[in-house]
């Protein structure tokens, strides 16, 4: 071995730990929660109580404190910010899961607890706000009529707008149409309530009723159904069409014959989900339905009760079985809402094409 | 003939839905108009809201500053966390489960709003004295977090948290959405230059994703202005404008129309409605500019909104 030969060996050993760069140890979170964590003990312990959450807000500035210091000592400022930015996107995420974690498990824990039987069975005719017991059955009734009827009257007018958008629209028309429905989403609840008021009631005279708040619900559905029909349309492959007019079929029998059925799952799940989506609407209900006690299968007249108005008077009420019982309606309502989606599902499974 | 008939219903049918929103604003204004030419007080700065007294005196202030600053706490709460999931999502959980994450999160939107509400006013309402004690406490100097009753129920501040809770996910699947259509080679090239991740978020994801980001939360914030039940529930519907809002006050105006519907007489009813024209109005903007931004820039879509 020449002399140049270990000079140059020791110049690449020397470059090549100057290249690699200084990284912390695999465990560096690890590491830096347990110190972060003795930290946290040593404050918690000299200061006056702080309680879990203030000690849990304590923990965590002094994980990122260690943690990014500990980086920008040993790996440099870039690496330093990075790890931070790990940590607190992180952080943002699990602030949001906890959110979701919380709200469901009081609605499951504190609605099961008040749950039974008699309360999908029974009505609040002649049930107190003191007393225990009484159920949501008018309730369901209420909010299945509205919502069916809702759908009925949606469906047809969301798939012909879908419809037109996808496969005629051109021009301004189609531009305007397409930012309305887009707006039309933004549209607050209460504000279709408030026009389904004026517009029904006040305007034409009718009474307040479900099928009022049926018209609401319709308005709320509307654009959330052409949304989702309008991108079932869109990926229906050109090929089809062409095809089926190439055998001379008129537009409109193939966009009946053909495209309507290609797609039908995904309008399907479409609508399935905007059901979900409006059977929890509780403030256009406020307003075109007076709240009802006791059952009413009349859509067309007399006050009507639903699972959200349910829910609303049962807190008015304020008792403590009162109280109870809309924790119940509560769990009731997210079961509805999940069984519609869980139907969506189901249809967007059945109708999926196969995959090769 | 077929093919005629056919078109023009599809047509009949987009052009309903311009007379619909053209019709939710006409009738509104109709009969918001007796309220305007009975009003004695001023329709704008008037905080009173005695629209069935005689002479009627009622005005928007109160519910326009309630709305206003309930909103804009939410939207101080939900932005970064909505934006820090939707890049968790998209760039720092592992891809087998980053889809099911994105799904958990919807979820957040279809809880109806009237169990945002029992919650907030029977769940979080109770764990919220430690936090508006600190501010008070600790923030106390700024007259926003100051709290002079002692009492920290009821306030636009649990109302702002429940708010930021629900308009997270509309934020957030958005922002989401445009965060996947940053082009792969921009990611790439930006990781090969050698960026750290979170210099690649940086300078290829967040340019390329401002406008879509942008729009997202001002969907978010037309949804917070227009909630009602969360609200209503909460308040505590003060007819004053209070900025301290850890204190029980505050009122919004999808809140007051919920409250006073159903004890509102003829003017009652038609102030209401005008109120509820302004909320229209504002939302109306809001959406109008959110969904402006996403049209300027084809790339991604709106869907979902």
């Amino acid at each position: 071995m020449s002399v140049t030969d270990r000079d140059d060996a020791e110049v690449l050993e020397g470059l090549s730990s100057q290249l690699a760069m200084k990284t912390l140890p695999r465990f560096a979170a690890g590491y830096s929660a347990l110190i972060a964590a003795a930290l946290t003990a040593v404050i918690v312990a000299l200061t006056p109580a702080q309680g879990i959450a203030g000690s849990l807000v304590i923990l965590f500035l002094l994980y990122m404190v260690v943690q990014t210091g500990w980086s920008f000592a040993v790996e440099g400022r870039r690496f330093a910010v990075d790890r931070l930015a790990t940590t607190l996107v992180t952080t943002m995420f699990m602030i949001a899961l906890a959110a979701l974690v919380w709200i469901i498990t009081s609605v499951v824990i504190r609605g099961l607890s008040s749950f039974s039987v008699d309360f999908l069975t029974s009505t609040m005719r002649n049930v107190s706000p003191l007393r225990e017991g009484g159920g949501l059955l008018h309730a369901l009734v209420g909010t299945l009529e509205q919502v069916g009827m809702a759908a009925l009257i949606a469906v047809p007018i969301s798939i012909l707008v879908a419809i037109y958008l996808v496969e005629y629209g051109r021009g301004k028309l189609s531009t305007w149409v397409t930012f309305f429905v887009d707006v039309m989403t933004g549209v607050p609840s209460i504000v279709a309530g408030l026009f389904i008021y004026t517009f029904w009631v006040l305007t034409f005279g009718f009474e307040r009723s479900g099928f009022a708040a049926s018209l609401a619900l319709t308005i709320l559905m509307i654009p959330v159904i052409v949304r989702s029909t309008e991108e079932m349309l869109k990926i229906v492959p050109n090929d089809l069409r062409e095809a089926s007019y190439a055998l001379g079929v008129p537009k409109w029998k193939t966009i009946l014959r053909i495209v309507i059925p290609t797609a039908f799952g995904g309008i399907v799940t479409g609508i399935m989900l905007s059901i979900a989506r409006v059977a929890g609407e509780t403030a256009p209900l406020l307003l075109t339905t007076f709240l009802s006690q006791s059952m009413n299968g009349n859509l067309m007249a007399g006050p009507q009760a639903s699972i959200p108005t349910f829910v609303w008077d049962q807190i008015s009420s304020g008792t403590p079985a009162s109280i109870d019982r809309a924790w119940a309606g509560a769990l009731v309502l997210i079961l509805v809402v999940v069984i519609f989606y869980g139907l969506a599902r189901l249809v967007a499974k059945l109708t999926a094409p196969a995959s090769e | 003939m077929g093919d005629r008939v056919f078109t023009n219903l599809t047509r009949l049918a987009g052009i309903f839905v311009l007379v619909l929103m053209a019709a939710i604003g006409a009738f509104l204004v109709w009969k918001a108009i007796p309220a305007f030419r009975d009003n004695t007080g001023n329709f704008f700065t008037t905080q009173e809201w005695f629209p069935d007294a005689s002479p009627p005196f009622f005005g928007i202030a109160a519910l326009a500053f309630g709305t206003a600053i309930s909103s804009v706490v939410a939207m101080v709460i939900a932005v970064p966390v909505a934006i820090g999931t939707a890049l968790f999502i998209g760039f720092y959980a592992s891809r087998r489960i980053a889809t099911s994450l994105g799904f958990i999160i919807d979820v957040l939107a279809a809880v109806p709003s009237i169990i945002y509400g029992l919650w907030g006013l029977q769940v979080l309402m109770l764990h919220m004295d430690g936090i508006t004690k600190w501010l008070n406490d600790y923030l106390g100097f700024i007259p926003l977090f100051r709290n002079e009753i002692g009492i920290y129920t009821k306030s636009i501040f649990i109302a702002s948290v429940v708010l930021a809770i629900m308009i997270l996910p509309t934020i957030s699947a958005l922002s989401r959405e445009v965060f996947l259509q940053v082009p792969r080679s921009h990611r790439e090239a930006s990781l090969a230059l050698g960026a750290t991740r979170w210099e690649m978020i940086r300078m290829a994801v967040i340019p390329f994703g401002r406008p879509g980001v942008i729009s997202a939360t001002m969907l978010g914030l037309g949804r917070a202005l227009g909630e009602t039940i969360a609200v209503a529930l909460i308040l505590s519907a003060a007819f004053e404008i209070n900025w301290h809002i850890t204190e029980p006050s505050g009122n919004t105006f999808a809140a007051n129309i919920a409250l006073k519907w159903n004890e509102a007489g003829p003017i009652g009813l038609s102030a209401l409605i005008a109120s509820g024209l302004i909320l229209f109005i504002i939302t109306l903007v809001v959406n109008m500019i959110a969904r402006a931004i996403i049209a300027k820039h084809k790339e991604f879509s709106g869907a979902n909104g």
